[in-house]
């Protein structure tokens, strides 16, 4: 990893100021993440009883729960949906207002806002924006014919309601990251491929977007932790209604653990949320990974 | 990509992504019956801003957010710059194994796992005061190995004159490694206040008073109330609450972005 050149050996300073910031990481992270694992293992304590050891009961029942199933089966579809989607809107942004145009700042800052608010005060803007009647949503539908919707309190659309929030939310931010490596791109290259006669998509595909490899890297990985991390705005705008439609892992382990104080349902809803967390990054890694290092 | 693929259908979609900002700012602005009525010679107004703030105790949910952020973000430079520097300059054993191990918290931060860390917060009698909204963030994975990484691109050159000087080893620290050092810890810094100051679950967790609740937990409460809510002021109150973060990115923007790019390409 790097030149050893200015390195000290000190076995005793190194561990001293290494372990403020480390007790902090494991008391709170990798700590927590251990007990979780375990108490997922065990009964809940009954009236003063400690419970027992009962192996992967939990996971039964929490695969038994049809409320679970279903924040399971929202958070996959809100990550398949909302994952690609901001994505590929952030690359669009980004080649949209990458080159000379009217107005590109203010278009720039447009784009890019939404990512300064909190998702709380996003949320309550979008609560504005779905109010049925009143909102600006339901009003446009209607001048189309499409009628009054209940957007948020319908089954049917209430999950497509806040994967557009989380859209909106987040593609300004994995924009950004674009932006700045579009702009790295060597000029030469373009001069190179015009010389040669390559058509603008023959360059984008072959030159542009392999060099945006690790940026789309870094970028779906994001997404995919904020798809599983994030549920301000199903606490704030759906309470995961109606009837579980828009409820995500997170808030399903939320709810279990602080309002139905099911600690071991918790756990056991946390370790898959850190599983499928951990395989979808590792697929990612293995996926965009390669093409970064060939570049 | 063609030349078409610019100014206008751009621009169209650009207004279309601000609509629901600028829909909260008109109703924000002008008098609640005006609230969804686009009358462009609807008078303007700033009595939805004072009532919002006169109805909830907007104050203390700012104080509360302001010293949230100042102890967690002041909290983690310090540890990380010891540990960042140890990681990056100091040879001891295990460091490897545990750098890898401090990593983990990249992707799998104790927001998520709220339920363990309340019961510890409890345990620690901590639950319902602000610090415990920072505690568990305070030694951060980001912050070391975004200075580990800074710390080793210093010469060393720099750092053996500092100790022929008969500097010691955190006295270099401070005198040659910080100071140079200063980029990484604005965008750590304004990376992890904007994380903080918009952080939601975990404060909601742990807060239960006015006395200890953020604005986010604030503005939740206000925008959601059990019957009728009144827009005008719900939209007042989010801006209200976004503004301090939304002023200080249009005055720095450069800098904002430029940070969050150096945290994020990891």
């Amino acid at each position: 990893m790097g030149s050893s050149s200015g390195e000290e050996t000190h076995p005793l300073g190194g561990w001293l100021l290494v372990l403020p910031a480390a007790l902090f990481i494991f008391a709170f992270t990798n700590g927590p993440l251990l007990a979780t694992f375990a108490s997922s293992l065990y009964a809940a304590p009954i009236a003063g009883q400690g419970g027992g050891f009962v192996g992967l009961a939990n996971y039964r029942d929490l695969f038994a729960d049809p409320s679970f199933l279903r924040s399971l089966f929202n958070n996959l579809i809100y990550a398949l949906v909302t994952v690609p989607a901001s994505v590929m809107l952030a690359l669009l942004m980004a080649l949209g207002v990458n080159g000379a145009m009217l107005g590109r700042a203010a278009l720039r800052l447009f784009f890019f806002l939404p990512t300064m608010l909190p998702m709380i005060a996003v949320g309550a803007i979008w609560l504005f924006f779905y109010t049925p009647q009143y909102g600006l949503v339901d009003r446009f539908t209607r001048l189309i014919g499409a009628g009054d919707i209940n957007w948020l309190g319908d089954p049917s659309t209430a999950l497509p309601a806040m994967m557009a929030v989380a859209i909106w939310k987040q593609a300004g931010f994995f924009m950004i990251f674009y932006l700045a490596s579009l702009q790295n791109i060597p000029p030469v290259l373009r001069e190179a491929a015009s010389l040669e006669g390559a058509s603008r998509t023959y360059f984008f595909r072959r030159v542009t977007l392999p060099l945006l490899g690790p940026t789309t890297l870094f970028v779906m990985v994001t997404a995919t932790i904020n798809a599983f991390c994030v549920v301000d705005h199903v606490v704030e705008m759906t309470q995961g209604g109606p009837d579980n439609a828009s409820s995500l892992l997170l808030y399903y382990v939320y709810e279990a653990g602080f309002r139905d104080w099911d600690i071991n349902a918790a756990a056991a809803a946390t370790i898959v949320l850190v599983v499928i967390l951990s395989v979808l990054a590792a697929l990612l890694f293995a996926l965009f990974g390669r093409r970064v290092h060939y570049r | 990509m063609r030349r078409a693929f610019s100014a206008l259908p751009l621009w169209l979609f650009g207004l279309i992504w601000a609509l629901p900002l600028l829909y909260a700012v008109w109703s924000a602005v002008h008098p609640p019956v005006y609230s969804t009525i686009f009358d462009p010679l609807a008078p303007l107004t700033w009595r939805n801003f004072v009532q919002a703030w006169n109805e909830a105790p907007f104050a203390r949910y700012f104080l509360n957010t302001i010293f949230l952020v100042c102890f967690t973000v002041f909290s983690q430079c310090v540890l990380a710059t010891l540990a960042g520097f140890a990681f990056a300059r100091l040879r001891f054993p295990g460091r490897d194994l545990l750098f890898a191990a401090l990593l983990l918290q990249l992707m799998i931060s104790p927001g998520i796992l709220l339920v363990w860390n309340y019961r510890e917060i409890s345990w620690l009698g901590l639950a319902d005061t602000i610090p415990a909204m920072g505690i568990p963030y305070l030694g951060s994975a980001l912050g070391i190995f975004l200075l580990r990484q800074n710390f080793r691109t210093i010469p060393s050159e720099l750092d053996d004159a500092a100790r022929l000087e008969g500097c010691s080893l955190l006295g270099r620290l401070w005198k040659v490694y910080v100071p140079l050092s200063r980029g990484t810890y604005v965008a750590f810094a304004l990376t992890s206040v904007a994380y903080h100051w918009n952080d939601f679950l975990w404060p909601l967790v742990v807060s239960d008073s006015v006395t200890t609740r953020p604005l986010t937990v604030g503005l939740e409460i206000f925008a959601t109330p059990d019957q009728g809510v009144q827009w005008s002021l719900v939209t007042a109150a989010t801006l209200l609450s976004s503004a301090p973060l939304l002023i200080a990115f249009l005055i720095f923007q450069r800098q904002f972005v430029q940070s969050f790019l150096r945290a994020g390409i990891r």
